[in-house]
């Protein structure tokens, strides 16, 4: 196979992570964002959410949560800033460098959290 | 490359139309997409308010009635308003291009998009029941 | 059937003008012929086949692109002027001529031809295809290079360098042909952010194509090959050439 760029792998991040926040995005933030703070439904007691969180599959589910969706959002605001904002060319590589950087630094900090969560 | 194979002929005084700053807003379909592609910013701060949210549990009780108080505040609730209208968007948008990027075949036919499209916007109602369930049932 | 519809038609002549202007034409229904034929000679456009073949009439009608031989003047409001303009986001050469040069490098860039490499001369044999084959890739077979898409993507207009929704919809016309051996050539060609990269779905070539090849589908589904091949190289490293 002659060069490639690393796009595709991008790419196929932003999909996945496209499917995962499209699925579950909604109901997370209407009840964590709204329903609960505002009291339409009784938010889960501290014991239950932390025996909860402290589940091995949940961990997992919790990792695919952020890690993807934070990948999706990476790749599509490094394009919509390279169109809103009429990049130079020049300037596509750094931007690149923060955007997948910092989804990146946010993956390392939920696998952190989640494995070291007592 | 074709070494200029294709170039305009010599001694054309061709216009060159600018392209306005603004060209996203010009053009009400193109205002949907780069909405689309925007509610990604949302989709990112939700998954860090996510991490920080299961931060706060592993912290312990008090530490986690803060960030629950945090949640119920002016400004978080605006925030969510809009980042739920968001992800919501994202969702709407999302199902639809599902099929663009799979091909299915039963036998010699390919089955069609809108019934690809209908899976997953089924298959997130009934995931979206399933969390809803986990979360409520106390 | 005396109807007077407005056109206002965009004019740039070179000799005289820095950039183009608009000029108003009360015309009955036979629209930009009945203005170069019995009004204004000087107007200058492309047509020919006046059945949506040829792919020459591309025009901007009220900032939509069109292939104006394929749009019926019912279709608009008489009471208001139908602006004609050149097909956005290439250079003009005068009136509604564009230059279509940048366009014909990047079809030709894409390999759009059989490629293979065991064969000394594709006169000299032949390669059968069963219906199915055909119909792998017919649909992106039916481009007739007008170029709408390129005037319905924002992309083109902020990267000129772009690939271009027909060029990589032709592409995948040779890749989905049993008889090609390409693929990979111009996968060389096209993981490049002026390749496929640069597409970030607008759809829109895909709603003004007057051939429904679904360009935009095309490179969706080339970006999931793209996808799949770098994955598969990156699992099984021992299983790619």
């Amino acid at each position: 196979m002659a060069k490639r760029t690393l796009t595709p792998f991008w790419w196929f991040l932003m999909g996945a992570g496209g499917m995962v926040s499209a699925m579950l995005f909604p109901v997370h933030v209407l009840l964590f964002g709204l329903a609960f703070p505002l009291g339409w439904f009784e938010a889960p007691a501290y014991e239950s959410l932390h025996a909860l969180v402290a589940h091995p599959i949940t961990r997992l589910y919790l990792f695919v949560f952020i890690f993807l969706p934070l990948f999706h959002a990476a790749h599509r605001i490094r394009y919509t800033v390279y169109d809103l904002f009429r990049v130079q060319p020049s300037m596509h590589q750094p931007i690149a460098v923060v955007c997948y950087g910092a989804a990146t630094a946010g993956t390392i900090a939920a696998a952190y959290t989640l494995l070291t969560i007592s | 490359m074709s070494g200029g194979a294709h170039e305009p002929a010599a001694g054309l005084k061709l216009y060159h139309p600018p392209m306005s700053l603004w060209w996203w807003l010009e053009r009400r379909a193109y205002f949907k997409i780069v909405v689309r592609e925007l509610t990604s910013l949302f989709v990112g701060a939700f998954a860090v308010v996510t991490l920080l949210q299961i931060r706060a549990v592993g912290d312990g009780p008090e530490p986690y009635a803060a960030f629950a108080a945090m949640l119920g505040s002016p400004a978080f609730i605006t925030f969510s308003v809009v980042a739920f209208l968001a992800v919501l968007f994202h969702a709407l948008t999302w199902f639809p291009l599902v099929p663009t990027t799979i091909v299915l075949r039963v036998g010699e036919q390919r089955v069609p998009g809108n019934i690809i499209a209908g899976a997953h916007f089924a298959g997130w109602l009934i995931v979206s029941v399933v969390v809803a369930y986990i979360l409520l049932r106390g | 059937m005396a109807e007077t519809l407005r056109l206002e038609v965009s004019r740039y002549r070179p000799e005289e003008d820095s950039e183009p202007t608009l000029q108003s034409y009360d015309v009955l229904l036979d629209a930009l012929n009945h203005v170069k034929n019995e009004i204004d000679g000087s107007l200058t456009f492309r047509w020919s086949c006046r059945m949506g073949v040829c792919g020459s009439c591309g025009m901007m009608a009220n900032g939509e692109p069109k292939l104006t031989c394929a749009v019926p003047l019912t279709d608009y409001d008489p009471a208001q002027p139908i602006r004609i303009e050149p097909l956005q986001f290439f250079p003009v050469v005068r009136d509604l001529v564009i230059d279509m040069s940048s366009f014909l490098e990047k079809l030709s860039n894409v390999k759009p031809w059989i490629i293979r490499d065991d064969v000394e001369a594709t006169e000299a044999v032949e390669f059968k295809q069963t219906p199915a084959e055909l119909d792998a890739y017919k649909q992106f077979s039916m481009c007739i290079n007008c170029m709408l898409c390129y005037s319905a993507c924002p992309v083109i207009g902020l990267e000129p360098e772009f690939s271009g929704p027909a060029a990589i919809a032709l592409a995948q016309r040779y890749n989905l042909d049993s008889r090609d051996k390409g693929k990979e050539e111009r996968m060389d060609v096209l993981d490049a952010h002026e390749g496929l990269w640069g597409c970030t779905y607008f759809g829109e070539c895909t709603k003004v194509c007057p051939k429904n090849v679904d360009p935009a589908g095309a490179i969706q589904l080339y970006k999931m090959a793209s996808a799949t091949d770098y994955l598969k190289s990156l699992l099984l490293p021992w299983g790619s050439k």
